[in-house]
């Protein structure tokens, strides 16, 4: 176990030696921070509404300002960030297993079933990511689960094509030919030596692919078929403060700041870190 | 050559047949009767069930999905039935929009990316080389809606140049001048994309025999960037904009809600919160085709240029 942490160390310290890793680190744990502390830091109570104090620009006792019903947009922010960072660690949990799963059936297993996934996941890329997830919001009805399941679809042939190659071309390589010959079982191949191979580019993939999740969660609920109020989300703050444009700024400002924020953290972040461990990918090399 | 080709082409229609197929499915194995919907709850069980026949929703699936599929390989994508028009027409109407927008946005990209890639592979790891670094990473990282918002906020609300939503009254300036903030929103990310894409492949390409040749017979500096590095860079550039015309509708719908601009992003988007099925299986549809058939005709533009990639498939 500390051989892992040390990795840890080294990895961490490798990225913060570039200036655009350390700052992504610094933005990545900040934003984690506030959404896992969000009940601690949050000075009202999100959904209090005080039609009173409307459209507040920011002061000491509203940090960032009121909406058109007089809640804080802080407190909501914060909320809205536990409910983004949520949604995107669930939904590309579940996607990477899945993904890991059908990608080592499909590099491992018989080619007729390897031609049945490339085909299904081709079909399912083959509707731009928005398009899909509307009609599937048609369907389902908007709600924090019917986002995840979008990503979940429409992430599963990225991290199961990924897989896949990883797989065939490991496949045929010297070390596993010759565990085959010493008569290793299909489990012990599969967990003892692919799955350590695929799955250090699969992580780098699936980190950079929050950036992606979030924009994702905070578009549809801008377009109101995510998150349904008055559950506080970027996008539903994005969404109210955008239909007050002309009343106050403060609104559309604050929603989209953590956004920004956050997609370029975990981006700076993400290329760093494959700058470490995969130099072959480094964009000058 | 020609074997791949056909190939290609047959691999384009049976995505999407079978995207087509599923998204049929979908919308009608899920609970909730469409007659229904569009009829509303109070309609009479008679009228339900002529509507019903009329749609051909009393034939098992596989045979409505084949009847589909034999209607849009004729060119029919069915009937609006809220408006009593051809979704057809609904579709092509709005189609023109977003073309313009998303050629627009692609475009300015182009002009920008293009010159800023290639300055930062001439000076590589220079300060402006850094500094194009940075810039891209951030242009492609920050989601195309809130650019558009964001350009709204300053353009429009606080600094009112632009105007902020619609499409204009009909004059060709006024069109022109509704469609610069949202072309900027669509094509921000792409300037990012593409100052990348060509940075990368100069560098590649500079290290290559026949630059240094070039080079070695005395060429002026600018004759060496531009018609033998840049003129080879150029080409992935191709394969990035076939392959990301899904991120460019997609980007295409938020901007056209956010401006309120007509356009099939903004079609799809009603279509859907009105549960206008026809509508959404027709534009998703041609989406699709377009999606597909430009992911395609990069592969194939591709395969031309770079004859190693035919075998891969």
């Amino acid at each position: 176990m500390s051989g892992a942490w040390h990795g840890l160390f080294r990895t961490v310290r490798r990225v913060m030696h570039a200036p655009l890793g350390a700052l992504g680190l610094f933005l990545v744990v900040f934003v984690l921070i506030s959404a896992i502390g969000a009940d601690w830091w949050s000075t009202h109570e999100p959904n209090q509404i005080n039609v009173r104090a409307a459209f507040a620009s920011p002061s000491l006792e509203h940090f960032l300002g009121t909406d058109q019903l007089g809640r804080d947009i802080f407190s909501r922010v914060l909320v809205g960030g536990q409910i983004a960072l949520k949604v995107s660690l669930i939904s590309i949990g579940v996607a990477l297993l899945i993904g890991l799963t059908l990608g080592l059936i499909a590099g491992f297993g018989p080619r007729w079933i390897d031609n049945i996934l490339m085909v299904l996941f081709d079909s399912v890329r083959s509707f731009p990511t928005v398009m899909f997830a509307l009609a599937v919001v048609t369907l389902f009805g908007p709600s924090l689960e019917t986002i995840m399941i979008i990503v979940i679809v429409t992430q599963i042939p990225i991290y199961g094509r990924m897989v896949r190659s990883q797989t065939l071309a490991l496949k045929n390589s010297e070390f596993i030919l010759t565990e085959q010959a010493i008569g290793a079982g299909f489990f012990r191949i599969i967990f003892l030596h692919m799955l350590p191979n695929v799955i250090g580019p699969l992580l780098i993939l699936a980190s950079m692919d929050i950036p992606f999740v979030i924009t994702i969660e905070a578009g549809l609920s801008f377009l109101g078929m995510g998150v349904r109020p008055p559950t506080p989300s970027w996008g539903t703050i994005l969404n109210d403060g955008y239909s007050y444009i002309y009343n106050s700024p403060w609104p559309v400002i604050a929603g989209g700041i953590p956004v920004v924020l956050t997609t370029l953290g975990f981006t700076f972040l993400g290329e760093s870190l494959r700058d470490v461990f995969d130099p072959k990918l480094r964009k000058d090399a | 050559m020609l074997f791949y080709f056909i190939k290609r082409i047959c691999l384009g229609i049976l995505t999407i047949t079978i995207a087509v197929s599923m998204l049929y499915t979908m919308i009608h194995l899920v609970p909730g009767d469409p007659v229904k919907t569009i009829l509303g709850p109070r309609a009479s069980p008679e009228i339900q069930a002529q509507i019903r026949e009329k749609m051909g929703l009393n034939d098992p699936l596989p045979v409505q999905i084949v009847r589909f599929l034999g209607n849009v390989a004729q060119g029919d994508l069915g009937q609006d039935v809220f408006k009593r028009k051809s979704v057809n027409t609904i579709v092509f109407e709005q189609l023109p929009h977003t073309i313009y927008l998303v050629l627009c946005g692609i475009g300015w990209a182009i002009l920008i990316g293009i010159p800023l890639g290639c300055f930062a592979a001439v000076f590589q790891n220079s300060l402006i080389d850094r500094i194009v670094g940075v810039l891209s990473v951030s242009c492609i990282a920050i989601p195309t809606f809130l650019v558009a918002i964001y350009s709204v906020l300053l353009f429009a609300v606080t600094l009112k140049w632009l105007p902020a939503i619609g499409a204009g009254d009909g004059s060709l300036i006024s069109y022109i001048r509704h469609l610069v903030l949202p072309a900027f929103a669509v094509g921000l990310g792409w300037v990012g994309y593409l100052a990348r894409l060509v940075r990368a492949s100069m560098l590649e390409i500079m290290g290559e025999a026949h630059v240094r040749t070039a080079r070695a017979f005395g060429l002026k500096e600018q004759t060496v960037v531009f018609k033998y590095i840049l003129r080879l860079a150029i080409l992935p550039t191709i394969t990035l904009i076939g392959m990301g015309i899904g991120i460019l509708l997609s980007s295409a719908v938020f901007t056209e809600i956010v401006f309120a601009r007509p356009g099939i992003g903004r079609l799809i988007y009603e279509a859907v919160t009105s549960r206008n099925y026809p509508v959404v299986m027709g534009s998703v549809l041609v989406t699709t085709v377009l999606f597909v058939v430009s992911t395609t005709l990069a592969d194939l533009i591709n395969a031309i240029v770079d004859p190693r990639l035919r075998t891969k498939i």
